[in-house]
């Protein structure tokens, strides 16, 4: 069962690490920004297998942590006063389309 | 099998690192950065530092976060000629050579490396705590938690300084200036409770288990941050009576507690026999305090509107 | 009974990285960003779902268990509201 959970758990980093990968080369600033969606929910997977796999329950509260917090960054994009319409130069050196 | 985890988490790290340096878009590597604290998380995992692990995962994805986002979303981008070559190749070589310095001290260290642990494990059962780090950030090396929350203060009075003279105990600047999202609001009205909820289990279970005061009070930092961002509370006055109150009561009983173990038990920070889980109890309660409201007003930023009355 | 449940978390777990791998080859292939956004939010959501649902049997205490289901619903609030606030922001500049 350890063995079997520590795999699933690998699955799932590597799952991750694809996502990662092609997350932070996507062109347009969405896709970089679900970059911290994507650790967030696949993370607290990985931990809560692995807490599982070697017995420590304490690993729960770290997936637990991770689960609170992924969504706040989107949160702090959503913000209007953090969009391109006040303080930040257009589209030429900033955003690649 | 765990070593293959190691081998993958290692080359993510290092691509997500590679890709920070490289990348031009200012608000991308801001991403990047919150998803390379988050895969730092899990490496402090995989290295059974969970105490560690969780204070990554609060400050790696809600602190810090916040805060570079905020800051690349205001920073108005001048563009600047990319630096010269023999620059770049001057630093690069620097890098390596740090690298190579601190490759080297960690592979030649003698094994088994030589650690405290052992004496820390056998002085534990007289501190009433069962949770180690608790120990050695309470117990042991309390003079360093003690000149850390000392830190915090000088961090904080440094951002406010960068604040406008007029400004001086007023508010910093609204985050939101429109109406908020509705799925920002629903998430401000949904989220917190269960962070309080969860912090103050952290708080508690941190004399046993990992958890402790800074996780906690970093988790409710960013759930006071979020109800901030969706309008329902306003921006904290950084005059305000009540919240220099809770960034002073820490340090306070901190150092009352600890000048009153020189009558009490014979040193500056010595707990008396018997009440040394209690006495612990209590500095992390107030150190919680002021550590929620640095924090807060930390990623909140300077004063930028004049002060209410 | 622990055979059954053993082979409960083999298959729960088992589903859950399906639908990981789901997620991914979704996040690889789909065009749009608000497709990807859907398949990064709704895909891994209930692979995730399915893990703890596999793992609930192998809790040794209530506490745990509790916590497990508590992490489930966070992670569906978090997710659901990022979603939302993603879309926006892909939508509102692409």
């Amino acid at each position: 069962m350890a063995e079997f959970l520590t795999a699933a758990a690998l699955f799932i980093a590597l799952m991750m690490a694809l996502g990662m990968v092609r997350l932070l080369r996507g062109p347009g600033a969405v896709d970089r920004m679900m970059a911290a969606q994507l650790l967030g929910t696949s993370g607290a997977a990985i931990c809560l297998l692995i807490s599982f796999a070697v017995e420590l329950p304490a690993l729960i509260d770290v997936a637990l942590t991770l689960a609170l917090l992924a969504a706040l960054a989107a949160a702090t994009m959503s913000l209007k006063a953090g969009s391109a319409a006040q303080g930040e130069k257009p589209a030429p050196q900033g955003e690649k389309p | 099998m765990i070593d293959a985890f190691a081998l993958l988490l290692t080359i993510l790290v290092l691509v997500t690192a590679g890709w920070i340096a490289v990348a031009r878009d200012t608000r991308a590597v801001v991403f990047g950065f919150i998803g390379y604290g988050l895969l730092l998380s899990l490496v402090w995992v995989l290295l059974s530092s969970v105490d560690v692990a969780l204070t990554e995962a609060a400050i790696g994805g809600g602190a810090t976060g916040i805060l570079l986002l905020r800051v690349a979303a205001r920073l108005k981008v001048e563009p600047h000629p990319a630096p010269g070559r023999a620059m770049r190749i001057s630093v690069g070589v620097l890098c390596a050579i740090v690298t190579a310095a601190l490759a080297a001290i960690v592979l030649t260290l003698p094994d088994p490396a030589p650690s405290l642990a052992p004496l820390t494990a056998e002085h534990l059962a007289s501190t009433e705590l069962g949770n180690p780090v608790t120990a050695v950030l309470l117990a042991y090396r309390a003079l360093d938690t003690l000149l850390e929350i000392f830190v915090l203060l000088l961090a904080l009075i440094g951002v406010w300084s960068l604040g406008a003279d007029r400004y001086w105990g007023g508010a910093p600047a609204e985050w939101n200036t429109g109406m908020p999202a509705p799925a920002l609001a629903f998430l401000a009205r949904i989220l917190p409770p269960f962070g309080i909820v969860f912090a103050a289990y952290l708080f508690w279970v941190g004399a046993d288990e990992p958890g402790g005061k800074f996780q906690a009070s970093t988790i409710l930092a960013a759930m006071w941050l979020l109800v901030v961002m969706a309008g329902i509370l306003p921006m904290p006055q950084t005059g305000g009576r009540r919240i220099r109150a809770a960034l002073a009561i820490g340090p306070v009983v901190f150092i009352a507690i600890g000048f009153a173990g020189i009558p009490m038990a014979g040193g500056f920070l010595a707990y008396p026999e018997g009440f040394a889980k209690p006495l612990i109890i209590l500095i992390e309660a107030a150190l919680a305090f002021s550590i929620v409201a640095a924090l807060t007003l930390l990623v909140a930023g300077p004063a930028e509107q004049a002060p209410r009355s | 009974m622990s055979l059954g449940l053993n082979i409960f978390t083999v298959l729960m777990v088992s589903a859950g990285a399906f639908f990981f791998l789901a997620g991914t080859v979704g996040l690889l292939r789909f065009p749009d960003p608000l497709t990807r956004l859907h398949a990064l939010t709704k895909a891994d959501n209930l692979g995730l779902g399915l893990v703890i649902l596999g793992l609930l049997p192998q809790t040794v205490s209530l506490l745990g268990g509790l916590k497990l289901v508590l992490v489930w619903v966070l992670v569906q609030i978090g997710s659901s509201a990022a979603s939302q606030l993603l879309a926006r922001l892909a939508l509102r500049r692409p």
